[in-house]
Parts: C-alpha cells; sequence; structure tokens
C-alpha cells in the first residue's frame, strides 16, 4: 500500500486551504485517493493555518500525525510540526522567511522576479513539492490550470521555478486507477439536497455550514435554486417554512448557536407539518466555543430541540458518499412525513475534503410524497392510519390551505377541545412508527472493519474514517449508526450480533451517542472521548484503542 | 362562483373589539378583487399570534397561522417561492414592533412585495394588559403598574427610513378610508405597510380620543419623501396631537421576490447539472 501525508502551513491569508486543495488533487491526478484535513483559527490574518493531505491507494477519510513532505511558508510551520517529522520527511521552505533543515527555495525572490503577487509564494512551493515527490510536470501543470482561473501563466512560470530548484527526494508514483471529483463534505451534502430536488436554500453565515451556503449560492444559477441569505436565523428557519408552504422543496443550514433561535419554528415545523430539512453542522460549545474546530456536542440537543412533542429524523453521515446519499434521503423523508429533517455533521466531515466515488452512493433521486387527489374540501390535517395527511399546495382550484401552529383541527383551524387536541398530538407521533418503519428498510446502521469480530467500535459522523482505518488494521468491527432517530433498534441490534465488548468514540466530553444507546438497554465498555476540538488522527485513535482493548 | 369569505369558526374576539373592523374591511376588499376576476386561490393570508391572529381561522382563504412575530418572514418565504400570490400579513404591534421588529426593518429594507397590516390596539390583548412598543409614555400596564418608562416607537418612521416603498396609516372607525387604504396597500408592489389604529374594547379604549383627533390627508404628495416625513411626525405616539390617516410616502422600486430564478429544474436536467460538477471536480 501506498501511502503519503503532505503537511503545508502558514500565516491566514497566504493561501493555505487552497494550496491544500491543489496538492490534494494532484495527488487525485496521480490515481490515489486523497482525504484532506484543514486546521485554522478564527482571524483573517496571521495566526497559522495548515492543510495535511493524505494520499492513499485505498480510500481514506482521515489525516494521521506523520508526514512525508513538511512545505513551510513560515517559520512557524517548522517550529509547530518539527514532531511530526522523522529523518525521512523532506521538508520544503520559503528561504526568504524561514531558517530550516531541508530544501530552502528563495521563492519570494522568485516570485518578484516572476511580477507575480505574494499569494503565489505557494504556487512555489508546490511547484518544488512536485519535482521533489517526482511528478511529472505536465500533472503539475493541468492541475494548476484548473485549479487557478487568475494569471495562470504567471503562476505556471513561478510553479516551475520551484520545480526546477529542487531535487527529486520521495517519488511519489502514479497509480492506473480512476481519477475521483474532490469535495468537502458540505459540498456533498449541497449535492445530494440537488439530486433529491432541492429548490431553495435559506442560511446566515456561521462556521462550519458557511461554505454550503458559499457553494449553493455560487451553483444557483447551474441548479436554478433560490439561495437567501436573511436577516438572522429565526427568519432563516420561519423563510423556509414559508418556501415550503409554497411547494419548495427547501433546506436550512446553520451550526449550534444559529440552530439555538431557529429552534421556535422547529417546534412549529412540529406543528404545522410543513417540512424542512436542516443541516447542523457542529462545532466546539458552549456558546460561541470554538468556532473553527470541531465537536459532536450537539446530539441530545438536535434530538430534543423544540417545546412540545414531535417526530424528526436526526441523520448523520460521515463520508463524502454518505453526506450524498443520505442528505438526498433527508430531503426525501422529510416531504414524505412532513416531519423535520436534520443532517447532523461535524465540522471534520463539513469542511474536510474527500475524493467521491460516485459509484458509491445508491442513486436515490426525487421521490414524490403523498399528495392530495382531490375530494373537496381539502383538509390539510386530514386524519389517516400513518397520521400523514396528503400535501397540496397553493394555489388550489377553489379549496383554501391552512397551516396553523396552535393546535388544530383536520382543516387547520384552531382548536381546544380536549378529544381533538389528543387525537392531534396522537396523529403527531404516529408519524413517527411509520418513519421508523421506514428507516429500518434504508440500511441505516453501517458496519466495517471485520465483520465477526466480537470487539467493536461504536461511532458517528466523520469518526468512521478513523475508526475504519484503526479496525482494520487492528481486527474490529466498526458500527455506526447513520440514522439517530428515530432509533433503528432492529439494524443496531443486527449489527452488535456477536458483540461482546463495545467501545465508543466521540468527539464530546459525556459521550452522547453512547448515552442514547444505554437509554435503549445496549451496554457500552469503554468510551474514547475527545473534546479539544481536533479530530483524530490514526495513530491517536490506535494507541486509545489499544489501550481500552489491551 | 364567488366564495364565501367568513369561515364557521366561533368567534371569540370581545364585543366592540376593532378586529371586527379590520376582519370585514378586508374581506370586503378580497370580495372586490374576485369581482374583478382575481383569484382568491393566489391569496395567502399569514397571521402572527395575537387576538389579530385569529382572522386566520375567520377568513376562508389560505392561510398561515404562523408564531408570535414571525409573519414577515413567513410570508417573505412564500413570495419568494411563488411571486404569482398575493400575500398579506396581518400582525399585532406587540407581534410586529417588539417580537418580530428585525423582520419589518428587512422587509422594508429589500422592498419585498408584500403586504403588512398591523392591527395597532398599543396594548397588548390577548395576554392581558401590557404596554407595547406604541403604547404612550407612562402607560399604567400589568407589567408596568406605575407607568411605562419608554417612548413609543413612530412606526411609520421606522418604516420610512427602512426603506419601505408604501406606508399608510388607518383607523377602525373610518371604515371607508380603511378599505380603500388595504386595497390600495395590497395592489401596491412592492413592501407595503399599513398601520392600522384599533380600539381594544378590554384594555385600551381610545375611541373617543382617537375620533376627535383623526384627520384624512389632503394636498399631500406620497412621492415626497420629506414632506411624507414631516407629516409621520405629526404625532409621536404619545402625545394629544391630531392624527392624520392616509398614504403618506409611496414609492417604487425594484422588489426582492423578482431576482430570483423562476420554474423548477426537471429531474434529467438536474442530474445532468450534477454530474457536470462532478466532472469539474475531477
Amino acid at each position: 500500500m501506498n501511502d503519503y501525508s503532505i503537511l503545508i502551513g502558514g500565516k491566514a491569508g497566504e493561501g493555505i486551504n487552497k494550496a491544500g486543495s491543489v496538492i490534494a488533487r494532484i495527488l487525485s491526478h496521480l490515481g490515489y485517493f486523497q482525504y484532506m484535513y484543514y486546521d485554522y483559527p478564527s482571524l483573517i490574518r496571521g495566526g497559522h493555518n495548515f492543510a495535511i493531505v493524505r494520499a492513499s491507494t485505498r480510500r481514506i477519510g482521515t489525516h494521521r500525525n506523520a508526514i512525508d513532505f513538511l512545505l513551510a511558508l513560515d517559520q512557524n510551520t517548522v517550529d509547530t510540526h518539527r514532531w511530526r517529522c522523522d529523518a525521512e520527511t523532506v521538508v520544503l521552505f520559503n528561504a526568504n522567511k524561514v531558517e530550516a533543515e531541508g530544501m530552502g527555495i528563495p521563492i519570494e525572490d522568485i516570485v518578484d522576479e516572476e511580477g507575480g503577487s505574494s499569494v503565489m509564494v505557494n504556487t512555489g512551493l508546490i511547484g518544488a513539492f512536485g519535482r521533489a515527490a517526482g511528478i511529472p510536470w505536465d500533472t503539475m501543470e493541468a492541475v494548476l490550470t484548473l485549479e487557478i482561473p487568475k494569471k495562470i501563466e504567471t503562476n505556471l512560470r513561478i510553479a516551475r521555478r520551484g520545480y526546477d530548484t529542487v531535487e527529486e527526494q520521495n517519488p511519489i508514483p502514479p497509480q492506473e486507477k480512476t481519477t475521483h471529483p474532490i469535495l468537502t463534505g458540505n459540498e456533498a451534502i449541497g449535492l445530494g439536497l440537488l439530486e433529491a430536488g432541492l429548490e431553495a436554500y435559506v442560511a446566515y453565515p456561521m462556521t462550519p455550514s458557511s461554505s454550503l451556503l458559499h457553494f449553493l449560492a455560487g451553483s444557483a444559477g447551474d441548479f436554478g435554486i433560490k439561495v437567501i441569505h436573511p436577516e438572522n436565523e429565526i427568519a432563516v428557519m420561519l423563510m423556509a417554512q414559508g418556501c415550503a408552504y409554497a411547494g419548495a422543496r427547501t433546506a436550512v443550514g446553520t451550526s449550534g448557536g444559529g440552530f439555538c433561535l431557529m429552534s421556535e419554528g422547529l417546534s412549529m415545523a412540529g406543528m404545522t407539518e410543513v417540512p424542512v430539512v436542516i443541516v447542523m453542522g457542529q462545532r466546539g460549545g458552549p456558546s460561541t466555543g470554538i468556532p473553527t474546530y470541531t465537536a459532536q456536542g450537539d446530539l441530545h440537543f438536535i434530538l430534543n430541540a423544540g417545546q412540545g412533542e414531535f417526530p424528526r429524523f436526526v441523520i448523520s453521515p460521515g463520508n463524502a458518499e454518505q453526506a450524498y446519499e443520505w442528505s438526498a434521503r433527508a430531503l426525501n423523508l422529510s416531504w414524505k412525513y412532513q416531519a423535520p429533517s436534520f443532517i447532523l455533521v461535524d465540522k471534520t466531515l463539513a469542511e474536510g475534503t474527500y475524493s467521491f466515488d460516485r459509484e458509491i452512493p445508491e442513486p436515490v433521486g426525487r421521490e414524490g410524497e403523498p399528495r392530495w387527489e382531490g375530494g373537496s374540501p381539502y383538509h390539510r390535517y386530514a386524519d389517516t392510519e400513518s397520521g400523514v395527511s396528503p400535501l397540496a399546495t397553493v394555489p388550489l382550484g377553489g379549496e383554501v390551505i391552512k397551516v396553523n401552529s396552535y393546535h388544530h383541527d383536520e382543516h387547520g383551524t384552531t382548536i381546544e377541545d380536549p378529544v381533538l387536541v389528543a387525537w392531534l398530538n396522537e396523529k403527531h407521533m404516529r408519524k413517527e412508527e411509520a418513519m421508523l418503519d421506514q428507516i429500518e428498510t434504508l440500511s441505516p446502521v453501517v458496519t466495517a472493519g471485520k465483520r465477526s469480530a466480537e470487539t467493536a467500535l461504536l461511532c458517528w459522523g466523520s469518526n468512521i474514517g478513523v475508526c475504519t482505518e484503526v479496525a482494520e488494521e487492528a481486527g474490529l468491527r466498526v458500527i455506526q449508526p447513520l440514522v439517530l432517530s428515530p432509533f433503528p433498534v432492529q439494524a443496531f441490534n443486527a449489527a452488535l450480533e456477536d458483540v461482546t465488548t463495545l467501545v465508543a468514540v466521540e468527539d464530546n466530553l459525556t459521550g452522547q451517542l453512547t448515552r442514547l444507546v444505554e437509554g435503549l438497554g445496549c451496554c457500552v465498555d469503554d468510551a474514547i472521548l475527545r473534546y479539544d476540538g481536533r479530530p483524530f488522527s490514526l495513530e491517536e485513535l490506535r494507541e486509545h484503542v489499544e489501550e481500552v482493548i489491551a | 362562483m364567488s366564495r364565501r369569505l367568513i369561515t364557521d369558526a366561533k368567534n371569540t374576539w370581545c364585543p366592540g373589539c376593532g378586529n371586527f373592523s379590520i376582519q370585514h374591511t378586508l374581506k370586503d376588499v378580497l370580495a372586490g378583487m374576485e369581482e374583478e376576476g382575481r383569484s382568491l386561490d393566489n391569496v395567502v393570508l399569514v397571521t402572527g399570534i395575537g387576538c389579530h391572529g385569529k382572522m386566520a381561522d375567520y377568513l376562508n382563504i389560505n392561510s398561515f397561522y404562523a408564531i408570535h412575530g414571525r409573519t414577515i418572514p413567513v410570508a417573505t418565504g412564500i413570495k419568494i417561492a411563488n411571486p404569482d400570490l398575493s400575500v398579506i400579513c396581518c400582525a399585532g404591534d406587540g407581534d410586529a414592533y417588539a417580537e418580530g421588529l428585525t423582520h419589518m426593518i428587512f422587509a422594508a429594507k429589500r422592498n419585498i412585495d408584500i403586504t403588512l397590516i398591523v392591527h395597532d390596539n398599543r396594548v397588548y390583548g390577548l395576554t392581558t394588559g401590557q404596554y407595547t412598543p406604541t403604547s404612550p409614555l407612562n402607560f399604567h400596564g400589568r407589567s408596568t403598574p406605575a407607568g411605562s418608562l419608554e417612548k413609543p416607537f413612530n412606526p411609520l418612521e421606522l418604516a420610512l427610513v427602512s426603506g419601505s416603498t408604501f406606508i399608510a396609516r388607518a383607523y377602525t372607525r373610518k371604515l371607508d378610508h380603511l378599505r380603500s387604504t388595504l386595497r390600495e396597500a395590497i395592489d401596491h408592489r412592492g413592501f407595503s405597510f399599513v398601520d392600522v389604529l384599533q380600539i381594544c374594547a378590554t384594555y385600551y379604549n381610545m375611541t373617543e380620543s382617537y375620533n376627535a383627533r383623526v384627520y384624512e390627508l389632503e394636498d399631500h404628495d406620497p412621492a415626497d419623501f420629506n414632506a411624507a416625513c414631516a407629516k409621520m411626525r405629526e404625532w409621536d405616539y404619545s402625545s394629544d396631537a391630531a392624527i392624520a390617516l392616509g398614504t403618506f410616502y409611496r414609492t417604487s422600486a425594484p422588489t426582492f421576490d423578482e431576482e430570483f430564478s423562476k420554474g423548477r429544474q426537471g429531474d434529467e436536467e438536474r442530474k445532468g447539472a450534477i454530474a457536470a460538477l462532478l466532472d469539474q471536480r475531477v
């Protein structure tokens, strides 16, 4: 197996995320699966940003600590990441700024001589990396041309100077493999929503969901969708309800703090039965917390948000393919059952970059929902066995459509009669039974690793990547519930068959999934919990697992 | 066939409530629109929570009985999703000016083509008598028994500086004027705002005071921003000054809803667009 890890670091504003993406795409063009972790503080200029790009001949979804190439735009990068290096690590650095052992390239001099701008320093360093990794120049040129639309001739001259300055050090051989598209988790979510017929997206910016807003706003013309950025998350949720009432399949996106403001609208959606999809990207809390770092601390908040009792879907994908397929499902399910659907992700997935194998997601498409088939009068909340009332959209040929946040009768008129109050509450929760029945048919619990192993890692969200890799090495099973509400007990118990030791892996302090499954009678033997805002690296989780199962 | 515009729902407003005037005036306006051949299937009423909200139960038209303070974002979403609809918000003064003030300012700012009718009785009725943003200074309500300490907002001025393209005031005891004003507001293209002075029979019955002070605007040019501003400032919602009724300001500007793509992409076209995007990411 070939496996390479490249770290590029510098200050915010030096284009580190972009440089990481270029490196990822170069490796992808060589036929590797790639994964990129991007680490940045909450500031615009200065500080220390770094991207770890990993390339492998097998599918990966995590970074590792040890690196094969260190690309340093500033001294801080060398000093901060020296511990990751060994004697074999190739260190390439900006010789105009950095003192280090390795290969210094006077990139700023090169940029000046070629008439480039200061941000092009990273292009020079990428060029040097290409040569050190033995990558053919035509691959470099092709990818740079795809990735850098502006001033490409200057960028290519600078990259070529970097390329020609160094010698080949640690060649990364090309593979005869398919080159997959590269997507962030958020982009995969957006495309999945689009596959199921998304017509409107409403959001207020908040890390780590802002890049989904940017992606959909940037692509709105290509997909004929309406993208709205209103005054606050209260308006976001209520506008989404208005859009859905008028017939548009609509999603919203936020993080925990923004979702706090949406919770009154969420409860309204529970009562009005007007569908909505909520993309909830978790970051470290409470409150403002650590805005640009990861966490899985909001599961119980999402499971329980909103006054009153009403059903909801909570779906938590863990990689780009799952994000695509299950975001499409989330949208279809919300419309089919007229209940809110959450796509609950973490920063690691939302902003991580993945090779997306388009053969993997099941084609979901736009599924229809139960529609009114005529018969006057139209009752928006018609009583049915499943609790789901046929949907209709204004204008409706002489019939009125009344939705209501108060307790109401079948027509949507406010009531306080105790019999009708109980009827409506039961109608809402009857839907949950139908929702669960459908979820159980959709393979809602993933197993990976050695599926016959009696020791299993239990995880959710992005940890499926690192858990799978550790489990494959150590001969363990991995269990990942993709749907957390309504919880697929049957599928989960089937996944647990013959497991004698269950170890939870979560990015929170209190073991939120652990508490959820323990409430269902499942016994979790141990938990590996991380709550410092950083995702587990391969080595870190491997070490924790060895300690726990020793 | 014209539709019956009042539902069978039991009416629970207090005897003498100003809401009856707005309900029946709006009904007459809708009936007039239908007579002119406009289908009421294309009208959606959005209400907040408060006595005014019961309009959603009592009028036999499409309605979204939303939550306190949130009529405007719901109405905005409806209008963006289907610009062919006429969307009318009935909101209370606590609803629009306290809980939901941000939404009103932004609706004016973005000139979304909806109509906001504020049932401004200047008191919280359904929660039994507290001061609102338009109650006069020193209002003795149940949360301010010694008198409120805050001067009221002038909602007309607020709408003007926020960019509203239609601003009017009406009164529930001047029905003909109320009817023509509501119709003008609904027909206006852009964000139209009508503050309707409405008496609360139980907690703030201003009938005598309003009857003595209201007058209809004459020789006023609603296209003149400065004249509109001056007229709005005649009465600050606290003093005993004369109260002008009428259209203070009217102008035309591009509306927010017309800026969005129209129609839905077909499933095959959508699949093609997704495949093309993925190809670009290889």
